[in-house]
């Protein structure tokens, strides 16, 4: 029962060239986008299994998208296919020629889910959305779900969607959310990190698994003028960084940074998780509290302090 | 005779690259996206605002020979280097021989000025076939100029470049160094820096355009100079991010990094968009104390030369 309950089935479908293989080798290969263009087409189902906050192992089947494999998919293997997913992930790609076909697939794939595994999430990617006019995309998305919701609403399955494009950080926030859904204590992450941000007296603290470098949780006050595709883009900065890195042969570790409106420390949690957090602009800084000078230092000992407490978390998840 | 600010000619034949790479380098546009940029079909000028303030000016690439022309003649007075730009992935004989009449007009006029050649987009060649390329371009060259006997009229240097890595913001590093009187004494500064406080390789960098202005005695690896170029990035990045209140006079941005081989990564801003950014070992990196002292030191020095520059320009503007 424990290797089934920290074992997470994923199915990622969607018809070929849709760049389901382009988004996984990014998010869990390190790949850049420029070098997905050198991935050729995926044969049968793909599997891969990818360790996420230690214990809990993502179990990814990326299928195929051709119609020759697509066949087998919903006749002859259809119960090895579709039995115990927790998470339907279906690929669109905007530029597609046959809509109504990629969402007859989608259909189908709904209906199996129904049958072997109605407890399935679902969610969906408008994909490549970098090739559609800044100023058609809202549009041409919100058509899209539409009609993809009418579709869903058949099987009775609820849907989650996303436009999302290899070329900027979209993809982080959509796998971002679709990962978040598979941590079971949540909660309790996201409550102490609330405890940690305030006795910090953080503007804001975030936390980002190591490899992968997705949000898990964030705890922020002040909200009111900040960027809200903040931790998309953190993830894509972060990651071309490690990327950099790995040029010095080495691994990114910590990073400081005393910029003239805010102080932002980036640390090593848990042997899975960094933590990210920001002190406010200094001024503000100074009247409402009596920490100024080496403030970083302070922060970074409450990290060490904070460390245990999460390491148990991690290690509850398991159980 | 020249304006107090140097100016740096970008010539080549049309479809080499010109305009790509004064897009990437000084409007941040994103290398794939230069495939549709239009042909220049004037004169476009663009000012880079650093320690000196260099203009770079893009000749349109059409004049399928040089032809000199009074114009021209006005125009050469005022150019303190000439950047020519080849494109290393179509035939280059031609260029090669608009290149050479560049290089006779130059001998007459103006000897001594400064020419480098940029064997542009060798982003898809090989390694060995790009040494190749280089060769042969720079053979074909020398013998043309021992031919028309001006070999000693002109000073060439020759770079490999592409707009998809970071080697075209090396080669212009290395074209804004030779344009910067001050270059002793900035090297100079950073050799002492390096010296006294344990610092593996030190950049001073303009943080728009990411060329280095400057860096200490030791050679220059691409592979630190990239990772200290990302840096960069990453720093300016996280740090927009989150302060809304824009440029401030208040502390100066700083960034450290820690990579977990013990190697650090220090950020300093400096005066006029400027930032020095240093490589050093973890051991070094205990002293931090000493290192911020000392940067403080060179951010002095920096700012005293820089006002000595201005000083002795003024007269001269007038």
């Amino acid at each position: 029962m424990t290797a089934t309950s920290s074992r997470r089935k994923l199915l990622l479908m969607g018809r070929s060239g849709s760049g389901k293989s382009s988004m996984r080798s990014i998010i869990f290969s390190n790949y850049s986008a420029y070098d997905t263009r050198r991935l050729g087409a995926t044969m049968d189902v793909e599997h891969s299994n990818l360790r996420f906050l230690g214990n809990m192992t993502l179990n990814l089947w990326d299928c195929a998208g051709q119609d020759a494999f697509m066949e087998t998919y919903f006749t002859t293997q259809k119960d090895h296919i579709f039995r115990m997913v927790e998470v339907l992930i279906h690929v669109f790609d905007v530029e597609s020629e046959e809509i109504s076909k990629d969402v007859e697939t989608f259909a189908l794939c709904l209906r199996q889910l129904s049958d072997y595994s109605p407890n399935a999430k679902i969610f969906v990617l408008i994909h490549k959305i970098d090739l559609v006019q800044p100023g058609k995309r809202e549009e041409v998305y919100s058509s899209m779900m539409q009609a993809l919701r009418e579709t869903s609403k058949v099987y009775g399955f609820p849907i989650q969607g996303y436009a999302t494009s290899i070329w900027d950080e979209s993809l982080y926030k959509a796998w971002s959310s679709i990962v978040c859904e598979l941590i079971p204590n949540m909660n309790a992450f996201e409550s102490h990190l609330q405890h940690f941000a305030k006795i910090s007296e953080a503007q804001e603290a975030i936390l980002f698994e190591k490899t992968t470098f997705l949000v898990i949780s964030h705890a922020s006050y002040k909200t009111a003028d900040m960027d809200p595709k903040r931790f998309e883009k953190i993830s894509n900065i972060i990651k071309t960084y490690k990327q950099s890195c790995s040029k010095m042969r080495s691994q990114f570790q910590s990073l400081q940074l005393r910029g003239p409106g805010c102080t932002i420390i980036i640390e090593n949690l848990t042997s899975n998780m960094f933590i990210m957090v920001i002190l406010p602009r200094l001024e503000v800084q100074r009247k409402e509290s009596h920490i100024n000078a080496g403030d970083e230092d302070i922060v970074s000992l409450n990290i060490k302090a904070a460390r245990k407490t999460f390491e148990r978390l991690e290690m509850d998840k398991a159980r | 005779m020249s304006p107090a600010n140097p100016t740096v000619f970008i010539m080549g034949l049309r479809r080499s690259g010109k305009s790509s790479i004064r897009k990437v380098v000084f409007y941040d546009m994103q290398p794939l996206d230069t495939l549709y940029i239009e042909s220049t079909s004037t004169t476009t000028s663009v000012q880079l605002e650093s320690f000196t303030d260099i203009t770079f000016q893009e000749l349109p690439g059409q004049l399928n020979m040089f032809e000199p022309t009074p114009e021209t003649d006005r125009l050469f007075q005022e150019v303190d280097a000439l950047i020519y730009v080849i494109d290393a992935q179509d035939e280059y004989l031609h260029a090669l021989a608009n290149l050479q009449g560049i290089l006779e007009y130059v001998a007459e006029h103006r000897p001594g000025l400064q020419v480098e050649v940029f064997i542009h987009k060798v982003d898809g060649l090989s390694d060995d076939f790009r040494l190749d390329t280089r060769r042969d371009i720079e053979q074909r060259v020398n013998d043309e100029l021992i031919d028309a006997d001006i070999e000693n009229q002109v000073s060439l240097s020759f770079h490999l470049t592409s707009i998809f890595d970071h080697s075209i913001y090396e080669a212009l590093s290395l074209v804004i160094q030779k344009l910067t009187p001050e270059l002793p004494q900035l090297e100079n500064m950073l050799n002492l820096l390096c010296q006294h406080s344990g610092i593996d390789k030190a950049f001073l960098f303009d943080v728009r355009s990411k060329m280095y202005l400057a860096t200490d005695s030791s050679p220059v690896d691409i592979q630190t100079y990239e990772v200290c170029s990302d840096f960069i990035d990453v720093a300016v990045d996280l740090d927009n991010l989150y302060d809304s209140s824009g440029p401030e006079a208040g502390r100066p941005m700083l960034c450290t990094s820690i990579l977990n081989n013990g190697v650090v990564l220090y950020l300093r801003q400096m005066i006029r968009g400027l930032s020095l950014v240093y490589l050093m070992r973890r051991e070094s990196a205990q002293k931090l104390a000493l290192v911020e002292y000392n940067t403080d030191l060179v951010a002095e020095g920096l700012e005293k030369l820089y006002a000595a520059k201005r000083k002795s320009r003024i007269p001269a503007a007038s």
